[in-house]
């Protein structure tokens, strides 16, 4: 299981054993290079854990376990999360600030314990069958059991094609689930137990700061600053994303100007402006005077590494823009580096998505619909698209969808995925058939909590956002699948859990001032970064699609997985369609938007089902020899006899 | 073929991907999600093409645009040199 994820932890790899569980552990060794080998046990040997991330407050609570009496073998923050545990049990989840999944096996009670951190930053799978939880960080160790069954589950499809993703604890393979963000699992006496120890935070008005706008950047500020500081704890050099936004901008800066003037960075240039950062990117390198290495993300580069970032993302996607990552990453671990720091939730947490200032217009334009001024101010939000004097009426007929449904608590997010869904005219009769009269939308409203309700407008659209999008996209597929598919591992200071807190206590009316996105973060980044980037309009970060699809790199695969063959064998999509869109993708000079999304969520699901169903293969890596093998198989027989 | 089965087949064939069965002359292409903003793009380039006309910007609005029948009627009347409907 462990050979498979050799690119998540290629320095070290451990196992223990005992007549119960087996954990196996690949190491990307970051802290503690020396003696931090996993697994690693508590001063009597009761306690075995396993863990992949990073705690970075792993010090100061170091310091508190050890006034308790705790002793330590390793300077690691792993033996510190142990010892936490040993002393607190899973309480001790909310006292980390880190990215982290873990299980640890307490060989006194018989019991595993798997926890994951708050917002799924590091992923943990498992399945169950015959009895037998197995579980890892990417579903193909599980897939390395002969006996576990691959099938793409039906309503996973339909999910990725409405959301961009499943909803949590869904994979796209059928009986295979993701342990949710901010969720421990308790597996002892053939039960299995799920709690959440954390939830994206809802605060109502009273519950808010009465701290004034200038008071809260201040805070702001401070709080960056030390999620960033301890960020950078590491026993190896630490990098940083530039891609010339706000968000990376701001993080960088911090770093250069309080803790390492020489940091290097790291951005992705794209071919053609429609999609190129490269300007503001150029303005920053020279205002932080930083050794910058910029890649350039070509459509042929984007096309050709398709199937090997999904072999990492191990899901559909209706977008190319995780591609561009991935070869990023490739260009940082070549350069020596195994960490950066990225601009990453900054818009879940300050409000920078177009979805929220669309949401608000929309719910101030439902007040009068007949208004003709009021969507004029949708124009504001997307100019690219409505610069265009002939589309004006319908694209305002577009956004009027749903304008009588403002208590819908999905609202904000409902034109996005009704949007999404009409790639759903491709799926095969046999698919819409297994997926039935399923309702994510249904689903999403009944997972809601309680205080939902409760939450202002852009309270909710955030909730929605960070408990769907970010977790199982934007961090996963866009972020840790990334950077480890080449041993990096990102790091985000925007996530830190007190700045998350700290801006869910912040009033909306603040966030996003007027229509104004991420008005706190831009004020707080003021006299760090240059006017030219704290006022400038946000862009939102894509990659090209037709054209990375239709080109000599990809034309290889994209003919053999969309042939009618392939695309009868596997039986999702209607082969006839497919094979229209294809031949319109090839004719036109560019594709609309559904279209893109339906070419580029196709071409994906055929090549996930042909790597990990047809064709599933661990490849040569599936060998090693272990650094550190605990095998108390027999001890345990013995005390049995 | 008449101005119907002209368009009709276009848009099976760009936007409905052969499965046109369900496409009545009614139908709303925009509440049914068949076009999108590009599509209409395209869609008015394939008129202006097929026949021989010249759309304003004013005129391209849903009232004009958006069902087989709506297009035609609108078709019909910029090839009888009638103005076309403006909303």
């Amino acid at each position: 299981m462990i050979g498979v994820l050799g690119h998540r932890g290629p320095d070290e790899t451990g196992l223990y054993l005992d007549d119960r569980v087996g954990l196996g552990h690949a190491r990307l060794s970051i802290i503690d290079l020396s003696s931090g080998v996993q697994p690693i046990h508590n001063e009597d040997k009761t306690l075995w854990i396993v863990y992949n991330g990073e705690v970075f407050n792993y010090v100061e609570l170091r310091q508190a376990l050890e006034r308790k009496g705790h002793r330590f073998r390793t300077t690691s923050d792993t033996e510190v999360v142990l010892h936490l545990y040993e002393e607190e049990g899973p309480g001790c989840l909310t006292q980390l600030n880190g990215q982290f999944a873990m299980a640890i096996w307490d060989a006194k009670k018989k019991e595993l314990f798997l926890a994951r951190d708050r917002f799924g930053i590091r992923p943990l799978y498992y399945t169950i069958a015959d009895n037998t939880m197995i579980f890892g960080s990417e579903i193909k160790s599980i897939f390395t059991n002969k006996n576990i069954t691959r099938e793409i589950d039906p309503v996973a499809m339909d999910q990725v094609f409405t959301f961009w993703t499943t909803l949590t604890p869904r994979t796209v393979f059928k009986d295979v689930y993701e342990l949710p963000p901010g969720h421990y699992s308790k597996i002892s006496d053939g039960k299995v137990t799920f709690k959440k120890y954390w939830d994206i935070p809802l605060f109502g008005r009273r519950e808010q700061h009465a701290l004034g706008p200038q008071e809260v950047c201040q805070r702001v500020r401070e709080l960056l600053e030390d999620a960033v500081r301890i960020r950078l704890r590491a026993d190896v050099p630490v990098g940083c994303y530039l891609s010339g936004g706000l968000d990376s901008s701001g993080t960088t800066a911090l770093v250069v100007k309080n803790f390492d003037s020489d940091v290097r960075t790291f951005g992705i240039r794209f071919d053609g402006d429609e999609f190129d950062e490269g300007e503001h990117q150029r303005r920053m390198v020279s205002h932080l005077n930083v050794n910058h290495t910029d890649l350039r993300a070509t459509s042929e580069k984007i096309g050709a590494s398709l199937p090997d970032c999904l072999w990492h993302c191990e899901k559909p996607l209706l977008r190319t823009a995780p591609v561009p990552l991935y070869l990023l990453s490739e260009i940082v671990r070549k350069s020596g580096y195994k960490v950066v720091l990225t601009g990453e939730g900054a818009d879940e947490v300050f409000g920078g998505y177009n979805i929220f200032r669309e949401a608000k217009v929309r719910r101030f334009w439902a007040r009068y619909p007949d208004s003709r001024s009021r969507p004029e101010l949708i124009g504001q939000l997307y100019p690219y698209i409505f610069n265009n004097p002939r589309l004006k009426r319908t694209l305002r007929s577009f956004f009027a969808k749903g304008l009588d449904r403002t208590d819908d608590p999905i609202f904000s997010h409902f034109i996005r995925w009704e949007n999404t869904s009409r790639t759903k005219a491709f799926f095969s009769q046999e698919l819409s058939k297994a997926i039935g009269q399923y309702d994510g939308y249904e689903q999403v409203r009944q997972s809601l909590p309680a205080d939902y309700e409760q939450a202002d407008d852009f309270s909710k659209a955030q909730y929605l956002e960070m408990t769907i999008f970010l977790s199982n996209y934007l961090l996963s597929s866009q972020g840790d699948r990334m950077a480890m598919a080449n041993s990096v591992e990102i790091r985000l200071p925007f996530l830190d859990p007190r700045i998350v807190d700290f801006m869910a206590r912040v009033p909306s009316k603040w966030k996003i001032l007027g229509l104004h996105e991420k008005h706190i973060l831009k004020r707080s980044f003021e006299g760090i970064l240059p006017h030219e980037v704290t006022s400038r309009p946000k862009n939102p970060y894509r990659a090209p699609i037709r054209r990375s699809l239709v080109n000599n790199k990809a034309a290889g695969y994209v003919r053999e997985v969309l042939s009618e063959e392939a695309l009868k064998t596997a039986g999702l999509f209607d082969a006839g369609k497919v094979t229209r869109l294809l031949r319109k993708a090839q004719a036109v000079e560019s594709l609309g938007e559904i279209d893109s999304m339906a070419l580029m969520g196709v071409l994906s699901s055929q090549l996930v089902h042909r790597q990990f169903i047809r064709d599933f293969s661990p490849g040569p890596a599936n060998s090693i020899s272990p650094d550190l093998v605990v095998d108390r198989r027999s001890e345990a027989l013995k005390a049995t006899n | 073929m008449d101005t119907v089965s002209k368009v009709r087949e276009y848009v099976v064939e760009n936007f409905l991907f052969g499965d046109g069965e369900s496409l009545r002359e009614d139908v709303s292409f925009m509440e049914e999600g068949i076009i999108d903003s590009t599509g209409i793009l395209e869609l008015l380039f394939f008129l202006e093409e097929t026949f021989g006309i010249s759309v304003e910007d004013h005129e391209l609005v849903p009232e004009n645009m958006d069902s087989l029948r709506s297009i035609a009627g609108f078709i019909d009347r910029k090839l009888n040199g009638s103005s076309a409907a403006e909303a």
